[in-house]
C-alpha cells in the first residue's frame, strides 16, 4: 500500500508530464490546432543549426564533470579516509554540498572571469588597462561549466561516501592491504573503492544525468554559441511563439535518449575499467599510488578556495554599492540590499516550510518502506531525476490543473516531494541496507519488539545517515527552479526564485545577497546533519563513523 | 420552472459579477475591494521592483487592492501558464491576474485568445494617453484594441563612456569605430528581446527604405532587405568583445561590462537606464547616451489581463492606476525608474503637467528634443526570421 502510494508519487507525475511531451513531440498539439501524428518536430529539432554541436556538448560535459568528480571525489577520500583529517574536513567539505548550484556557479565566475578578482589581482602587475578580452567563462567548449560542476559533485560525492564509508571495513582493509604491502592509498584505491563504488554509484549516476540537463549552471558560465541541449530545450519551451513547444519537446525526447545513452556508456566504461584492473592484478602489475596524494589534496584545496572565495565575493557583492574595474575593493558599500531582503521575510519562509516540509515526509516515506524490507525499482526513482524537468513539467502543471489541484504552496509541496525523494531515498538505502542485521537478531533475542529495536538499535546506529538524507532533500528542495514556478503558477516564491529572476537582470549585488541567503538556508541542515550525531555520540566513537 | 433552472436562476448573478464591465467603473471599483492582484513582471531590475512595490502600496491605500509582484525571469513563462490553463480548462481564478507584456507575447497571447478585454480604451485616464503622438494603439505593429493597456514608453539609446567612445551618427559609423577598437562593442545575444532590437535597430538604419518593414516578412522580399544586415554584421562580428564567441545574455548584464570596462558602447531600451544606474552605483558616471541621426526604434510596454483572471475588476483600477499622472510622473523620476510616460502633457491639469516638468531627468538622460521622434518597430514577423537567421549565421561559433 505504501509501497505503491511512493510509487505513484514518483511515477504520476512523471507519466502525465511524459504523455504531454510525447503528444507536442509527435506533432500533436490541439491547442495550435496540430491534431494528427507526425514526426515534424524532430525534423525540425534536427534542421536546427548547431544542433550537433549542442548534443555534444551536453554529452562532453556531462561525462567529463561526472568522470573527474568520480577520480576527485575518490582520491580526496582516500587521502582523507585513513587520517584524522577526514572529520576535520567532512565539517568543511560537506556544507559546501548544501550551496545551490547557480550559487557555485557565480562564485566561479566572480573568480575566473577575465574581470574577476584573480584578474584583479594580477593587473596591476602586468599592466592591464581593461581585463583581458578572453574567453575564459562561457567558452565555446564548455570547460568552465565543467569546472563550476566539479566543484559542485565532488562534495556530493564525497559526502555519499562519507556515509557509505561505516558499511565498508576501512580500517580492517587498509590493514589487511599494508601487512600485503600495499601503501595507503594504494590500499584505498585496490582494495577499498571497489567496495565503496558499488554504494555509491547510484548518486554517480545522478550526478551524470544532473550534469548533462542543468540549465541554471549552463546559462551562467556555460557556452552560448551554441549553449547546450538542456539550454536550448528551456529557451523553446517558454518561446513566445507556441509552436516551438513541439521542437522543445522533441527535444526533451532526445535529452532523455541522450541521458540513457550517457549511462549505458558509463556502465560499458565500468566494466572496461574492471576488466583492465583484473588484468593488472593478473600480471601482478600494482603500481605504488602514495606519489598521488599531493594532488588529493591539492584537489580538495582548489574547490574549497574556489567555493568559499566565491562565497566571500558574494558576500561582498551583497554589500556593495559600487564597484569598477579595477579596484580589489567596492567603492562604496551599503546594506540596502539586505534591508530590502529582510524586508520580505515571506521568501525565507516558504523556503525553509518547503525544503525542511518535503525533506522531512521524504526520510518517513523511506525509512517506512526501508523498515518494512520493501524495495523500489530503480527506474522508477530515476525517473523523475533524470527526465529533464523542462520537458516534463509543464504536463505536470496541466495534470495538476485538471485535478483540482489549484497553484499554492501544497501542489509545490507535492512537486518538491517528487525530487527530493529520490535523492533522499538514495542516499539513505544503501547504508541502511548494509547495516548489520546481527545486531537486530542480537536485539531480538534480547526481547526487544521491532519498534524497540529501530529506536535504541537500529536508529542511533543509521542517525548519521538519516540525517544527511535528509539535509541532501532540504538542499534538493531549496535548489528547485522551475517546479517551483511552473507549478506553484508563480505564487510561491523560493530563495532560488528570487535568485534565478535577479540573475536575469546581471546585477552582481543582487546575485550577492541571494547566493548568500540561499547559501544559508540550505546549510542549516547540514550543520544540523554533522552536529547532532557528533553530540549526541560524543561519549561513542564507534557511532560517528571513524 | 425546473429545479435546474432555479439552480441557474440562483448562480447566475454570481456569474455576471464575475465578469466585470469596465463601462460602469464604479461597479469595477467596488468589486475591486479586498481583492488580491498577482502583477507577473520581470523582476531583474531593483528600479522597476520597488516602483511595482510602490504601486502596491498606493493601489492597497486608495482602493483596498493587495499588489502581489511574481518577478519573472522571462514573460514567456508567463504565456506557458496560461496556455497551461487553458488547455487543462481552469477558466476562472487563474495563477496570473496582470502581465507585463509587449511585442510577441502580446501577439501570441492576443491570437490564441488568452486575454480578458477590451478595456484599455473604457479607463477613466485613458483620456490622458498621448494616443496620437505615441504607439500606444499598435504594438509591434499589432493593433491592441483594447487587450492591453499602456503604462511606459521604451526608446532605444546607446550607453557609451565618455573616457573611451563618443557619440556615433549611424550604423555604419559603429561598425568603423568597433574596427578601431576591437572587442569593445557587443549587444545580448539574440533571442534575448534587447537583442533582437538591437538587430532591429541595426535593419531599420541599414535599409534604403524602412517602410517595408511595417509589412510581414515575405519570402519576397526577406532575403533582400535583410542583405545589408548580414554583410553589415559579417564585418562587425570579428571585432566584436571576445570576437562574437560570447555574448552577454542580457541588457542589463553590458552594463556590468561597462562598469568592468570591458565594453565601452552597449544598447539600451530606455532612455534613463544609464542615469538611474549611474544614480545608484552600477555605472561610472562618465557614462552618457546618444541616439542615432536618423532616430532609434520607440515601443510602449503594457499590461494585459488573462482571461481567466479572478481579479479582473481590481486588475484594471491598477493598469487605471498606472495611467495615472502621478503614477506616470513618478515612474518618469530617474531616481524612480526612469520611464518615458505614455500621458500626453497638454492634455493634463496644471498642476499635474508641473510634476512633470520638475523632474530633474538625469545626468545621462537626453532631453525630449534630443531624443527626437522614435522610429515604428517592424511588424513581429521580421524580428521572428531575423532573430532565427542570426542563431543559423552566429549562434554556433565557428
Amino acid at each position: 500500500m505504501l509501497r505503491a502510494l511512493v510509487l505513484g508519487l514518483l511515477l504520476l507525475p512523471v507519466t502525465a508530464g511524459a504523455l504531454g511531451v510525447l503528444a507536442p513531440a509527435f506533432g500533436i498539439f490541439p491547442a495550435l490546432g496540430y491534431r494528427s501524428v507526425s514526426l515534424a518536430p524532430f525534423a525540425d529539432l534536427l534542421a536546427v543549426p548547431g544542433l550537433t554541436r549542442a548534443v555534444g556538448l551536453s554529452a562532453s560535459v556531462g561525462l567529463l564533470a561526472t568522470g573527474t568528480s568520480v577520480v576527485g571525489a575518490g582520491l580526496i577520500a582516500g587521502v582523507l579516509a585513513q587520517g584524522r583529517w577526514l572529520n576535520r574536513m567532512a565539517r568543511w567539505l560537506s556544507p559546501i554540498l548544501a550551496i545551490p548550484h547557480a550559487s557555485v556557479a557565480y562564485g566561479v565566475m566572480f573568480l575566473i572571469a577575465p574581470s574577476g578578482i584573480v584578474a584583479r589581482l594580477i593587473a596591476p602587475l602586468v599592466g592591464w588597462e581593461r581585463p583581458p578580452d578572453l574567453l575564459i567563462v562561457n567558452d565555446p567548449a564548455g570547460l568552465a561549466l565543467v569546472f563550476a560542476l566539479v566543484c559542485k559533485e565532488v562534495p556530493f560525492l564525497l559526502l555519499m561516501i562519507l556515509a557509505a564509508l561505516p558499511q565498508v571495513p576501512v580500517r580492517a582493509l587498509g590493514i589487511a592491504a599494508g601487512g600485503l604491502g600495499a601503501d595507503r592509498l594504494s590500499a584505498w584505491w585496490y582494495v577499498i573503492w571497489p567496495n565503496l563504488y558499488r554504494q555509491i554509484r547510484l548518486p554517480i549516476f545522478l550526478v551524470l544525468a544532473y550534469s548533462m540537463t542543468v540549465v541554471d549552471v549552463a546559462l551562467i558560465i556555460g557556452p552560448t554559441v551554441p549553449p547546450t541541449l538542456s539550454v536550448l530545450t528551456v529557451q523553446w519551451m517558454s518561446d513566445p511563439d507556441l509552436s516551438l513547444r513541439m521542437r522543445g519537446a522533441a527535444a526533451a525526447i532526445l535529452q532523455s535518449g541522450l541521458v540513457l545513452g550517457a549511462i549505458l556508456f558509463w556502465i560499458g566504461l565500468e566494466r572496461g575499467l574492471r576488466a583492465l584492473g583484473v588484468r593488472a592484478i593478473e600480471q601482478r602489475v600494482r603500481p605504488q599510488l602514495n606519489t598521488l596524494r599531493p594532488i588529493g589534496w591539492f584537489a580538495a584545496g582548489i574547490i574549497g578556495a574556489t567555493v568559499i572565495t566565491g562565497l566571500v565575493m558574494a558576500a561582498e557583492w551583497s554589500m556593495t554599492q559600487s564597484w569598477m574595474w579595477p579596484d580589489l575593493w567596492p567603492r562604496a558599500g551599503t546594506l540596502g540590499h539586505w534591508q530590502r531582503f529582510a524586508a520580505d521575510r515571506d521568501i525565507l519562509a516558504e523556503t525553509l516550510i518547503l525544503a525542511l516540509g518535503a525533506a522531512t515526509l521524504a526520510v518517513g516515506l523511506a525509512l517506512a518502506l526501508l523498515e518494512r524490507q520493501e524495495d523500489l525499482p530503480n527506474w522508477a526513482l530515476y525517473l523523475p531525476l533524470i527526465a529533464p524537468q523542462v520537458a516534463f513539467l509543464p504536463g505536470l502543471q496541466v495534470m495538476m490543473l485538471t485535478f483540482g489541484l489549484r497553484q499554492g504552496i501544497a501542489p509545490v509541496f507535492a512537486a518538491h516531494l517528487v525530487f527530493v525523494f529520490p535523492y533522499v531515498w538514495l542516499t539513505l538505502a544503501g547504508p541502511y541496507r548494509a547495516w548489520d542485521r546481527r545486531f537486530d537478531a542480537v536485539a531480538a533475542g534480547l526481547g526487544a519488539g521491532p519498534w524497540r529495536r529501530f529506536w535504541i538499535v537500529r536508529g542511533p546506529m543509521v542517525l548519521a545517515a538519516i540525517l544527511k538524507a535528509w539535509a541532501i532533500g532540504a538542499a534538493v528542495s531549496i535548489g528547485q527552479y522551475l517546479p517551483t514556478l511552473l507549478i506553484g503558477g508563480g505564487r510561491v516564491t523560493t530563495l532560488t526564485t528570487e535568485a534565478v529572476a535577479f540573475a536575469a537582470g546581471g546585477d552582481r549585488r543582487l546575485i550577492g545577497v541571494m547566493t548568500v541567503a540561499q547559501t544559508f538556508a540550505a546549510l542549516m541542515p547540514i550543520v544540523i546533519a554533522i552536529t547532532v550525531p557528533r553530540r549526541l555520540f560524543r561519549n561513542r566513537r564507534g557511532m560517528l563513523h571513524g | 420552472m425546473t429545479k435546474l433552472g432555479l439552480a441557474l436562476a440562483a448562480v447566475l448573478p454570481v456569474a455576471a459579477l464575475a465578469e466585470p464591465s469596465v463601462a460602469d467603473w464604479d461597479a469595477v471599483v467596488e468589486q475591486a475591494q479586498g481583492q488580491t492582484v498577482y502583477w507577473n513582471a520581470w523582476g531583474g531590475s531593483t528600479a522597476t521592483n520597488d516602483f511595482i512595490a510602490w504601486v502596491g502600496q498606493r493601489v492597497q491605500d486608495d482602493f483596498g487592492i493587495t499588489l502581489e509582484h511574481v518577478k519573472l525571469s522571462d514573460t514567456a513563462d508567463a504565456v506557458t501558464r496560461v496556455l497551461s490553463e487553458q488547455q487543462a480548462g481552469q477558466t476562472t481564478d487563474g495563477a496570473i491576474d496582470l502581465i507585463w507584456i509587449n511585442g510577441a507575447n502580446f501577439a501570441s497571447m492576443k491570437e490564441a485568445g488568452l486575454l480578458f478585454g477590451p478595456f484599455a480604451e473604457q479607463l477613466p485616464n485613458w483620456a490622458y494617453v498621448d494616443v496620437a503622438g505615441k504607439t500606444v494603439t499598435t504594438d509591434f505593429t499589432v493593433p491592441t484594441e483594447g487587450y492591453e493597456s499602456p503604462w511606459a514608453m521604451a526608446q532605444v539609446v546607446f550607453m557609451y563612456d565618455t573616457a573611451d567612445a563618443v557619440p556615433l551618427g549611424d550604423m555604419q559609423a559603429l561598425l568603423a569605430w568597433a574596427a578601431e577598437h576591437p572587442g569593445r562593442f557587443t549587444y545580448p545575444q539574440p533571442p534575448d528581446f534587447l537583442g533582437t532590437t538591437f538587430l532591429k535597430q541595426a535593419l531599420v538604419d541599414l535599409v534604403a527604405d524602412p517602410s517595408v518593414l511595417a509589412m510581414p516578412a515575405t519570402d519576397d522580399v526577406y532575403a533582400e532587405v535583410t542583405q545589408p544586415l548580414w554583410d553589415w554584421l559579417d564585418a562587425l562580428t570579428p571585432n566584436l568583445w571576445r570576437a562574437g564567441a560570447a555574448y552577454p545574455q542580457t541588457g542589463p548584464a553590458q552594463l556590468q561590462l561597462i562598469a568592468d570596462n570591458e565594453v565601452d558602447i552597449a544598447i539600451s531600451f530606455s532612455p534613463s537606464e544609464a542615469s538611474t544606474a549611474i544614480a545608484n552605483g552600477l555605472l561610472p558616471d562618465t557614462v552618457r547616451t546618444f541616439v542615432l541621426d536618423k532616430g532609434t526604434i520607440g515601443n510602449a510596454s503594457f499590461v494585459a489581463i488573462p482571461f481567466n483572471s479572478g481579479s479582473k475588476a481590481a486588475a484594471m483600477v491598477v493598469a487605471n492606476f498606472l495611467l495615472s499622472p502621478e503614477a506616470q510622473a513618478h515612474a518618469q523620476d530617474p531616481n524612480v525608474l526612469g520611464y518615458g510616460t505614455v500621458l500626453a502633457m497638454d492634455a493634463l491639469a496644471p498642476a499635474d503637467r508641473a510634476a512633470f516638468d520638475r523632474l530633474d531627468l538625469g545626468i545621462a538622460t537626453l532631453s525630449p528634443a534630443d531624443l527626437g521622434p522614435a522610429q515604428a518597430e517592424p511588424h513581429p514577423s521580421w524580428m521572428t526570421r531575423i532573430a532565427e537567421d542570426w542563431q543559423t549565421r552566429y549562434g554556433q561559433a565557428n
